[in-house]
């Protein structure tokens, strides 16, 4: 690794050891209490918005109750998505006058969104018109990374209660999220990113005369405002097709490393909010760092391969070193002002969170260098994983963890006090199982069928790696691409469709199922024979449950994609 | 089921004015009003006229500019389309046919007068003629790569570095007067230390143009 990865990396990792306990402390009070910081400006707001659904804050829900709103809001927000889409044409701000959108594309893109996965099977300059943008996609990428935050929340009242029969209110958690966390910090960013260059305007295409006398269609847009919250609350979704390579959506290293901050931010916060509301910081810390190890390890591997250089060019004119004057590594695809190391940190944390941006083409990454998104995607999203989805994934580990510790020792396994029993030892395995399952059947169609074959771009190991890919993006709702892969044909926006709806509900579903359970139980007091789970040998267990799960589910697949193309030199 | 239905279309509603109306008008508003120029583009004028943004590369073939970086937006530089290749590290198409089983066929099939050349070779030979660089110099990785959105405004130093004595040549300048403008229009690292050294393609041809 160069030393500018070095330092970039530093740097990151000293933005988020402030922002953590700060933020982590703020969610706490926003989810934990009943005051909070703010309710002169935000309580009125909220009573409004209870006022009109007709519920009452103070009540709160069952599981089942829970788990039903959180389907019934998506399910709106799917059919509301779907038809912004397609009746766009005739809406107000369309400056380049864009048609409708095809219906299994707004099928696809609707559920893309409201997933939080945001897989792009479409060029946003050239299909979505700025309302469809700012009032359709825009909104979804704050509520869908609310609700996330929402069944985070949820899980961890679950944990922290005793003899509870419910675990809050999802219609509470869900504006008290969006408005308290999403909104105040998205409208500082987005104003940031516009003094730093990002576009913001209502403009359709500018057309200009280069200097050779050509011409040049400069787009335009509220870029900024998308930007921000594309990123904060780990969508991905860009508004031009290149995404954070654009240099509208990201001008300069400075802009970069802010995006790639706000992608980190809230994942990272929420362990420490997990350890104050459990009143034990130190539960939330071994959570932190297993999520630290895994992702600063993926981060480190992808700078350091993006840096090398590409074997097969060895024996050619071209030059792939390292100097003063030139950023060397495999350039394909990336920015000269990101280079290897700001491409790599931003692919990884872009896959480790669930967002899924990509500021470079990870499909011309080195082998191994796309190998290392691909299995942060794999991991399930818990590297730190994205807003809410990433700690109740690791929570889920986590009690995996204690369950497999509890069969070392021949005890019945606790969590927080909790006694872990057959009946969420099912539901952690469900969800275990559920992503593999459907990454592996759908690739394997994929790979079959003639129809789904013609759409791989990259010959050999490569073109296996992008059907992989796709599909494992889209069930992990991460929504990165090795765009190659033509993705935008009715086989791919059905099954990818259907891929992310069960990739993101029939997580949701048994992780509050879990979260039920639990805060059924009684606290049983720690004993001589109770594992501790706040310690760093929790957290070195926590790593090695996540890799072998996923190593052992994962390798036949890996091992005939990137390996393989990377041997084969 | 029917009890949730109503609060999800309210808030659904709400969250739409809130989050999709209120909010990216009170951004642009603000944005407009402090950071202009900026939030409209980036626009850099030639007298007076637009002529491109200073974060958006443009094509430039003449060999009295210099010329960015490859770009598979469109048909090079079109904003309209902005992509990477996507082409894998192995994809004989970007790298050439190599030693290895099913790529010797495809070389072997090729009917182009170099069908084992990839595309990286190809622009390697292309921009050796036009800049004429000498045998034993090597190409850096960027001049001969396209970059992930096709609109990459900038080269590297050394890219630049390559190019000014052909500039020089066709402007009947000075090669060290270039030079020095390159220089001039090197950006280093933000801060620093964030990203790379680099040299914005069309502010240095702009400012070739306006030392006539």
């Amino acid at each position: 690794m160069s030393l500018g990865s070095w330092v970039q990396l530093t740097v990151l990792v000293a933005m988020l050891a402030v922002s953590t306990p700060l933020l982590g402390t703020y969610m706490a009070k926003v989810f934990g209490g009943v005051k909070a910081p703010g309710d002169r400006v935000f309580a009125p707001i909220e009573r409004g918005i209870y006022r009109l659904c007709g519920i009452d804050p103070e009540g709160e829900q069952r599981w089942r109750a829970y788990a039903t709103s959180v389907v019934a809001f998506s399910a709106v927000c799917v059919l509301g998505l779907f038809l912004l889409q397609r009746v766009q044409a005739w809406l107000p701000l369309n400056p380049d006058d864009l048609p409708n959108v095809p219906s299994f594309l707004a099928f696809n893109t609707a559920v893309s969104f409201v997933t939080n996965t945001n897989w792009q099977n479409y060029s946003g300059e050239s299909t979505m018109t700025h309302l469809t943008q700012m009032a359709g996609l825009a909104v979804q990428n704050f509520v869908s990374a609310a609700v996330g935050i929402a069944v985070a929340v949820a899980l961890v009242r679950g944990l922290t209660r005793r003899r509870a029969g419910t675990i809050g209110n999802f219609w509470v958690d869900l504006t008290r999220a969006t408005l308290r966390l999403l909104v105040p910090i998205a409208l500082v960013g987005a104003l940031t990113l516009v003094g730093l260059g990002l576009i913001q305007n209502f403009s359709g295409f500018t057309e200009v005369a280069t200097v050779e006398g050509a011409t040049q269609q400069i787009p335009g847009g509220p870029v900024a405002s998308q930007e921000v919250i594309k990123l904060l609350g780990t969508n991905g979704g860009g508004f031009f097709n290149g995404n954070s390579s654009h240099p509208f959506e990201n001008p300069n290293p400075t802009t970069n490393i802010l995006e790639i901050w706000l992608m980190l931010c809230i994942p990272f916060a929420l362990t420490w909010t997990y350890g104050r509301l459990a009143g034990d910081l130190r539960q939330g810390l071994a959570v932190l760092g297993a999520m630290v190890v895994l992702w600063v390890s993926a981060a480190g591997l992808t700078m350091w391969m993006e840096g090398r250089s590409n074997p097969r060019l060895e024996g050619t004119a071209v030059t792939q070193v390292r100097t003063d004057t030139a950023t060397g590594g495999n350039m394909e695809g990336k920015e000269s002002r990101f280079g290897p190391p700001g491409s790599g940190l931003f692919a990884t944390t872009a896959t480790g969170t669930s967002t899924g941006a990509v500021n470079a083409m990870h499909d011309s990454f080195t082998p191994l260098g796309g190998m290392v998104p691909l299995v942060n995607m794999m991991l399930g999203e818990v590297s730190p994983g994205g807003v809410g989805s990433g700690l109740y994934g690791m929570l889920v580990f986590a009690i995996l963890a204690v369950f497999v510790a509890g069969l070392m020792v021949g005890r019945t396994p606790e969590y927080l006090g909790k006694k872990i029993e057959a009946g969420e030892v099912k539901l952690v395995v469900l969800y275990i199982l559920i992503v593999p399952v459907v990454v592996l059947v759908f690739a394997g169609i994929s790979v079959l069928l003639g129809t789904a074959r013609a759409s791989i771009l990259n010959p050999g190991p490569h073109g296996l790696s992008e059907v992989v890919y796709a599909y494992t993006s889209a069930a992990n709702n991460n929504g990165s691409a090795f765009a190659g892969l033509t993705g935008g044909t009715d086989w791919y926006n059905i099954t990818l469709g259907l891929a992310m709806l069960f990739g993101r509900f029939l997580l949701i579903v048994p992780v509050l199922a879990i979260a039920g359970a639990v805060a059924q139980k009684n606290h049983t007091p720690m004993s001589l024979g109770t594992f501790p789970t706040g310690t760093p040998t929790f957290t070195g267990l926590l790593v090695a449950i996540v890799l072998i799960v996923v190593g052992l589910t994962y390798i036949p697949v890996l091992a005939l994609g990137p390996i393989v193309e990377s041997l084969v030199a | 089921m029917r009890r949730q239905i109503a609060p999800a279309i309210v808030t659904f509603l709400a969250f739409t004015v809130i989050c999709g109306i209120v909010y990216p008008l009170v951004v642009t508003g603000v944005a407009q009003v402090a950071f202009g120029r900026k939030a409209n583009g980036s626009f850099l004028h030639v007298d007076g006229e637009k002529v491109g943004s200073t974060l958006v590369g443009q094509a430039f073939t003449s060999n009295e500019y210099f010329h960015p970086r490859p770009s598979a937006a469109g048909e090079g530089y079109d904003p309209r389309a902005s992509s990477g290749s996507n082409l894998g590290p192995s994809n004989p198409v970007l790298v050439g046919a190599g030693r290895a089983g099913d790529q010797r066929e495809l070389c072997e099939d090729g009917s182009e007068a170099d069908p084992c050349a990839g595309l990286i070779q190809q622009r390697e030979r292309e921009y050796r003629e036009i800049n004429d660089v000498d045998p034993d110099t090597e190409i850096p990785i960027d001049a001969v790569t396209a970059s992930g959105s096709g609109l990459d405004p900038h080269i590297s130093v050394a890219n630049a570095e390559l190019q000014a004595a052909r500039v020089a040549a066709t402007r009947g300048e000075d090669v060290d007067d270039v030079l020095t403008l390159v220089d001039a229009h090197t950006e280093d690292p933000d801060l620093g230390f964030l990203g790379e050294r680099r040299v914005n393609v069309l502010e240095l041809n702009v400012a070739l143009d306006a030392r006539r």
